[in-house]
């Protein structure tokens, strides 16, 4: 007995409302972009500077104490949080301080530090510094420029793998869902205001590549279904490639989220943010492959004639005999 | 069709077995830590019963390559700095100063103008020789080696109403730039290596950046401390030679040990003839025989100096000291009066660029700024060490049940390819040296979802192939053959994103993106290989004459 999502293959029909579909996609990006200009992200040192203490105590924390400690540095603005997971033991109390950039320093101070740090063991004497980092604002303008060139290189290199792979129509619906998937996710950290780091990056051009994997299968699909039925109506033809394809996409995206969710919860608070981007990234991927790529493929339109020397083997590799 | 060569069984069965043998290390990781420890040790100090103890926790003839620890698991510090290579200028013009004068000193009498610090301004007392100034100064120039070919010289001579305006040309700048970056380098290495601590990262990063990255160390600032600290050279009279530790060196002079001849020892006097901080330059160079030798520059007051003691003491040694060890001892061979000398030796080419280099690393050659510092308690790595363990584990589970209840035998063979999938990054990463970063453990928790994808995919194109019936055989094969051009193109467009970013990423980013790379080149071989050979094997020996997958 096998656990089947579907016994049959199944037969949804996925472009009678295709432009509904696209347009509920263009507003939900339009609705993270605004976020995103309305509220900002909520950056971390990495990108604008500064320095992040990580405390520990076996005392209860007390923000009110904590801030009113460092508030006598007049040290500008200074956020502290305390942090919650279930991986910590019960006299585990940690809280992470973040202290803004000091004017007019391009480099990191160790004095700064050390008067934080002084200032807290005062009131906390059983206080540890389990983690303290500090970007100068020289280099995080830079990280940031890097991170935003990487995602578009990402991209980029994409759209001509695609392109030289398939036809140009799907190498812009790829894209176009790779955007899709990347302002969405954006949006999410900008609404949440979930810590955006070095990390998050990481994170993004992960789930562009996933996204792009579970988009590229999909092709696959299509590209040998426009050579199997020639007379065939374009839209028929992608719905039924999308339904052929859909018990892999569900099993792949199943497993994934798996192993992405046991990591959620039981990886520790220190990627949390990392793991969160790529579950949405994995829910957004799949959503976009259908509803957004093969949607543009179909506005597109693509040409119909694939006839090659050799129709039945499909592709090149098709020979590679294990 | 359903064959595989007997070939191509063997290197299928062997790949996988130098990926598991590669990352077998790990499972032992303690020992072979031990192990790899004392290994260096006694390399570089020779055996004692402790080190062969802890060398015999691990087989010699076992591979002993192991994942590095990133710092954010194992704790640490991490510094980047930026090296002020513009703070060499000065000093090369300040050394240039007194050399432009003696040149002149027959021409006309000349005074030094105040200037930015990268330059040098001459005013001549007679204007009226600024053509044959001008020729004289030019003189002085030393030509520079550069890649674009010959006619660069590493100064840049122009005059201005009676004044001589010297500046370095681009091509010296360049080339200073570029040695002092070298110098640096080699300071902070040597200053790190002191301490002892196991595989630092010390990296060039662009033009003029230092990453170092100590794992280990309590704190960021303590790792300033080290690098900090300038190393002491001195130049001493040489009273004696031996072998004798306990040798009783006499009032006014100490004993210190030899760097390159082990078991001896120079009894020198204590106050230095000219301490490195009066060095301007080393460069490796060849004598008059052209035996390779180190040739170096003092400033005025040092070359005075040196110039004084050498024409007293020709045939005797002097000793050239590094924080109390012995470089080399090299014998006066004439007056040296210029304040530049030679130092001959049985040196070869490489002994006499470090040398040079070791000479020139007597302090640091410009100032260091530091632009970001990270520093991660152990608690803090080994909370998520333990935290990325118990995630992993449960994921890998959850997802072999899952294979398992949807595909039954077939979903069996996709998990042990899985868990040789798993093996082989690790035996990877092992061979390559990489270094493993929480990001990183969310990467291969992420390839463990995903390498099932291949497997996925071939599966449910058997399950269609069977549909139209053409016998299991058949469907098999053509499973394989036309699922592989999605396989192919679905990972290689993430190997695309993985490459990006690998090149433009930088510290955990990297360890990420090195793991999600090569979970997916190994989830590849698995699927279409490894899967497939036991799917033949099996075939072969059962003979179904209907299969379900």
């Amino acid at each position: 007995m096998r656990l089947r999502l579907f016994k049959e293959a199944p037969n949804f029909d996925f472009f009678s409302r295709w432009k509904i579909w696209l347009g509920i996609s263009a507003l939900m990006m339009i609705v993270a972009a605004a976020s995103f200009m309305i509220q900002g992200l909520n950056y971390g040192i990495d990108f604008r500077g500064g320095t992040t203490i990580r405390t520990e105590s076996p005392q209860v924390v007390d923000v009110a104490e904590y801030r009113a400690a460092i508030d006598r540095l007049e040290l500008g603005d200074i956020s502290i949080t305390e942090v919650f997971d279930p991986s910590f033991r019960a006299d585990q109390n940690v809280a992470m301080i973040r202290i803004q950039a000091q004017d007019g320093q391009e480099a990191v101070t160790t004095e700064t530090i050390d008067a934080v740090e002084r200032v807290l063991v005062e009131v906390r004497p059983d206080i540890k510094f389990i983690s303290v980092e500090s970007v100068g604002p020289k280099v995080s303008g830079e990280l940031i420029q890097t991170a935003a060139i990487a995602v578009v290189l990402a991209i980029g290199a994409v759209l001509i793998y695609i392109w030289l792979r398939f036809e140009w129509q799907f190498a812009v619906g790829a894209v176009l869902a790779l955007v899709h998937d990347v302002i969405l996710t954006i949006g999410v950290f900008s609404e949440l205001q979930i810590r955006f780091d070095l990390a998050i990056i990481a994170a993004l051009l992960t789930i562009v590549g996933y996204s792009l994997n579970d988009t590229v299968v999909v092709f696959d699909r299509v590209r040998e279904n426009l050579r199997k039925y020639k007379k065939r109506d374009l839209k028929e033809v992608l719905n039924l490639s999308i339904n052929e394809t859909m018990a892999r996409t569900f099993m792949t995206s199943f497993t994934t989220l798996i192993a992405l969710i046991a990591l959620f919860v039981l990886g520790g608070d220190v990627i949390r943010g990392f793991v969160f981007a790529m579950i949405w990234g994995v829910i957004v991927g799949t959503y976009s492959s259908i509803f957004v790529a093969s949607a543009i493929l179909l506005y597109l339109g693509v040409k119909r004639d694939w006839s090659k020397p050799d129709a039945n083997a499909g592709n090149q590799y098709a020979n590679i005999d294990a | 069709m359903l064959q595989i060569d007997l070939w191509k069984r063997i290197v299928i069965a062997l790949t996988c077995a130098l990926g598991l043998w590669l990352a077998l290390p790990n499972a032992f990781y303690g020992p072979v830590e031990q192990h790899n420890d004392a290994v260096a040790a006694i390399e570089l100090g020779g055996a004692t019963p402790e080190l062969e103890a802890q060398r015999a926790l691990w087989p010699d003839w076992m591979p002993s390559g192991l994942v590095n620890l990133g710092l954010d698991l194992r704790g640490g510090a991490h510094l980047l700095a930026e090296v002020k290579v513009t703070d060499v200028y000065a000093n090369r013009m300040e050394a240039q100063w007194p050399e432009v004068r003696d040149a002149l000193r027959a021409l006309t009498p000349v005074r030094r103008q105040q200037s930015t610090p990268d330059e040098l301004r001459v005013r001549l007392n007679d204007d009226t020789k600024m053509a044959e100034a001008l020729e004289i100064v030019r003189g002085l120039a030393r030509p520079v080696p550069t890649l674009t070919g010959a006619g660069s010289t590493d100064i840049d001579v122009r005059g201005d109403a009676g004044v001589i305006i010297v500046t370095l040309s681009e091509a010296e700048k360049q080339a200073t730039d570029n040695r002092t970056m070298q110098q640096s380098l080699e300071i902070i290495r040597r200053r790190i290596d002191e301490v002892g601590t196991r595989e630092p990262t010390i990296q060039r990063q662009g033009a003029d950046r230092i990453l170092i990255q100590v794992p280990g160390i309590g704190s960021a600032a303590e790792l300033k401390a080290i690098i900090g600290t300038t190393a002491q050279l001195t130049f001493n009279p040489v009273v004696s030679r031996g072998t004798d530790e306990n040798a009783n060196p006499g009032i006014g002079n100490k004993l210190i040990p030899s760097v390159d001849e082990p078991g001896a020892f120079y009894i020198v006097e204590s106050s230095p003839v000219v301490t490195g901080e009066e060095l301007v330059d080393a460069q490796p160079s060849y004598d008059q025989n052209g035996r390779p030798a180190v040739s170096f520059r003092f400033n005025t007051s040092g070359a005075r100096k040196f110039g004084d003691y050498t024409a007293e003491n020709i045939g005797s040694p002097f000793a050239i000291v590094l924080d109390d060890e012995v470089i080399s001892a090299p014998t006066i061979q004439s007056h040296i009066p210029g304040g530049s000398g030679i130092i001959t030796g049985n040196f070869d080419v490489e002994e006499s660029t470090n040398l040079a280099i070791l000479l020139r690393a007597g302090a640091l050659p410009a100032g260091l700024e530091f632009l970001e510092e990270r520093t991660i308690g152990p608690e803090l790595g080994q909370d998520s060490i333990d935290a990325g363990k118990v995630a992993t584990i449960v994921a890998f589970v959850s997802v072999l049940f899952f294979m398992f209840v949807s595909y039954g035998l077939f979903g069996l063979f996709a998990n042990i390819a899985l868990i040789i999938n798993v093996g082989m990054i690790f035996g990877l990463l092992s061979l390559v040296g990489a270094t493993l970063t929480l990001p990183g453990i969310a990467g291969i928790v992420l390839t463990v979802g995903m390498a099932v994808d291949a497997n996925v995919l071939i599966f449910e194109r058997i399950r269609e192939e069977i549909k139209t019936a053409k016998g299991p055989a058949r469907a098999i094969s053509l499973g394989y053959e036309k699922a592989l051009s999605a396989i192919i193109d679905a990972n290689i467009t993430t190997l695309i994103t993985a490459v990006i970013l690998f090149v433009m990423g930088s510290g955990p980013v990297r360890g990420f993106a090195i793991t999600l790379g090569f979970g997916i080149i190994t989830s590849v071989f698995t699927a279409i290989f490894v899967t497939r050979l036991m799917v033949v094997i099996w075939f072969e020996r059962a003979r179904p004459k209907t299969i379900e997958v």
